[in-house]
């Protein structure tokens, strides 16, 4: 008969219409922003620099190693390496990034800076309610402005965080390690020796491959 | 292009003749009209100059470029990894695919080894990309036809399922980059299998329920049945490839052909047309559905464990050695490849990207003349064209 495809078609909107009123999985939408979704974990937006204790800018887990700068693909990272050290260097190249600033509009969310960071420095965020009239103003991310504590990463992404935290914990530990056989070794020998603290003796976790520090 | 079959005059775009060349009845004037580029029916920012005498097309140019952000030129400028996420934005549909595909040629460059692990997410997350793509063409044709609303949104609804499975594996819903040479990126979130389970395991109903609202619908019958015929030669001349090319009734399908991953571990089948017509693509989407699903419970049986991505595989300055490699996978709109020159420094030497929208779209006009300009935009509908893999 000729409609009854039609009638056969009204029939499944009809059903999915009474649907949504019996059953709750039917409502597929959500009244944003009164309601809100819960993100998943490994959701990524932005990316932010972590930083250890309570002092943003000497906490900051960034070295100025600028190879996030070099790898990202659009080039929206802008770094520029201090002239001084940072004040609590132990072992490790401790420069500190005196510009860095992220511009959000040209960022696309790739999550490479985070991928090819040795010192787990830049994570992603996962704030996305960022629009703004102001382009230069609100978008061009500072190092200011770039810079959360590293329990506003264990709170988003608590997986990675722990996985992070393992591992810095296992370089830390490795370096006091090394620092002690140093300072014996020191001792017997009765020679000072200089620190290891020139940027060409980073140490890389094995599973990264070898560095490429822009020299 | 060239035709096998007898060629028709050459074909003159710059000039269009004032009046019908038969001098109809009414001595109407031919008429040139410029769909899009924001038209709602070309799918983005596409342009169709059509030319009509009364309704029916008699030319018909396919105009293409609007979105061109000279994808190529920066990858050859870029790291081989940083590429990687501008495949993303290729067939912003499907992104792991485009992902894979990308993924497969420089793994043929550099002679890199996917773990078995690897290759099954590979599997089920390309046929889940599969089933996502599908399911909103469909409802995109509907669209098209004026179906507005109701056969996409159910669509979507499936769709956006897929998607938040997307978004806690890879962290975004369509931007995944999410595989890596050698492997992939991250492992699979707890209980991320469970839910592909049930999504697999709920979408048959679906489906039906989705075919029940419009295969027997009389108004899509006869929108799409005997429209947009493409011949069977002039498809395989044209280097169509994909559901168009299976609608055409020729079995060609790069899943059976190179068996490229762990396609040669699954069963399934590969649905072929007989008129290739629009009525034909439409079915052989929902058909391939199926088939993705059949994979997709195969898969799902047997993920291993084990390591996801190959130790050898460096992440920093990668350098492939010289060389060349084309990698190609069956996508969901077509051959979708992948050629690469490496001069063995970190950016390649050459990167070509070959889109099926793209070459799928070049025989438009010879799907369309002769018809009338509403069917000229079903035609268009069925041939699933997504413009960031057309311009690139
Ligand atoms: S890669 Fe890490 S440590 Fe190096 S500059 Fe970037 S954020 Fe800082
Ligand atoms: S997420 Fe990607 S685009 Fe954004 S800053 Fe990091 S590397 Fe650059």
């Amino acid at each position: 008969m000729l409609g009854s495809g039609i009638l056969k078609g009204l029939a499944e909107t009809a059903k999915n219409f009474v649907g949504s009123y019996i059953d709750e999985s039917g409502l597929t939408t959500i009244e944003y922003p009164d309601e809100r979704q819960t993100l998943a974990e490994n959701t990524r937006q932005f990316p932010f620099l972590v930083f250890d204790g309570d002092d943003a800018m000497k906490g900051l887990r960034c070295v100025s190693c600028q190879i996030c700068e070099k790898e990202c693909p659009p080039q929206c990272i802008f770094i520029v390496k201090s002239k001084d050290k940072k004040p609590d260097h132990v072992g490790k190249p401790q420069f500190y990034p005196a510009t860095f600033d992220i511009d959000l509009s040209v960022c696309m969310s790739c999550q490479i800076c985070v991928e090819v960071c040795p010192f787990e420095a830049i994570k992603m965020d996962t704030e996305f309610e960022l629009s703004t009239s102001d382009r230069f103003g609100q978008l061009l991310l500072h190092k200011g402005q770039l810079a959360k504590p590293n329990s506003h990463f264990q709170e988003i992404h608590p997986t990675d965080a722990a996985v992070s935290d393992a591992a810095l914990a296992a370089d830390k530990a490795k370096a006091e390690a090394k620092a002690a056989a140093d300072a014996k070794a020191k001792a017997e020998a009765g020679i000072p020796r200089p620190l290891a603290s020139s940027p060409e003796a980073v140490t890389i976790p094995p599973a990264l491959g070898p560095p490429n520090l822009p020299m | 292009m060239s035709v096998a079959t007898e060629s028709p005059a050459p074909r003159n775009y710059e000039v269009v003749p004032k009046t019908s060349p038969e001098g109809s009845e009414l001595d109407g004037e031919l008429l040139e009209v410029a769909m899009g580029p924001q038209h709602p029916s070309t799918h983005g920012v596409f342009r169709m100059d059509v030319v009509l005498d009364g309704e029916t097309v008699v030319k018909l140019k396919p105009v293409f470029g609007y979105l061109h952000r000279n994808h190529e030129k920066i990858a050859e400028n870029t790291s081989y990894l940083g590429s990687m996420p501008y495949t993303d934005r290729l067939d912003y549909f499907c992104s792991l695919t485009n992902n894979w595909a990308y993924a497969l040629a420089v793994e043929k460059l550099a002679g890199l080894q996917v773990p078995e692990r690897a290759e099954f997410i590979r599997v089920i997350t390309a046929e889940l990309t599969r089933l996502q793509n599908h399911t909103s063409v469909c409802g995109f044709l509907l669209q098209d036809m004026g179906a507005l609303g109701t056969p996409l949104m159910y669509a979507f609804r499936e769709r956006e399922k897929i998607l938040d499975l997307f978004e806690s594996l890879t962290g975004a819903r369509m931007m995944c980059n999410y595989m890596r040479f050698g492997g992939c990126r991250c492992d699979l979130p707890p209980g991320w299998l469970d839910r592909v389970r049930k999504i697999v395991g709920d979408f048959p109903q679906f489906l039906d329920s989705y075919e029940a609202l419009l295969n027997t619908n009389e108004i899509l019958l006869a929108r799409t049945q005997g429209v947009g015929r493409l011949p069977r030669e002039l498809a395989i001349s044209a280097g169509v490839t994909g559901p168009m090319l299976r609608a055409c009734g020729v079995d060609y399908d790069i899943r059976k052909v190179d068996h490229y991953g762990i396609y040669d571990r699954f069963e399934f089948r590969i649905p072929l047309g007989e008129q290739g017509d629009v009525y034909d693509r439409y079915m052989i989407r929902l058909l391939e559905i199926r088939e993705s699903l059949k994979i997709l419970q195969q898969a799902l049986k047997e993920v291993p464990g084990g390591p996801i991505i190959d130790p050898k595989a460096k992440l920093r300055s990668f350098r492939p050695k010289v060389g060349e490699a084309y990698g190609r996978i069956e996508g969901p709109k077509g051959e979708l490849g992948f050629y690469l020159i490496s001069d063995g420094s970190p950016n390649p030497y050459r990167y070509r990207v070959r889109p099926p929208s793209l070459i799928n779209l070049t025989i438009l006009e010879d799907m369309c003349l002769g018809q009338s300009v509403a069917d000229a935009v079903v035609t268009l509908g069925s041939v699933d064209i997504v413009l960031g893999e057309v311009d690139r």
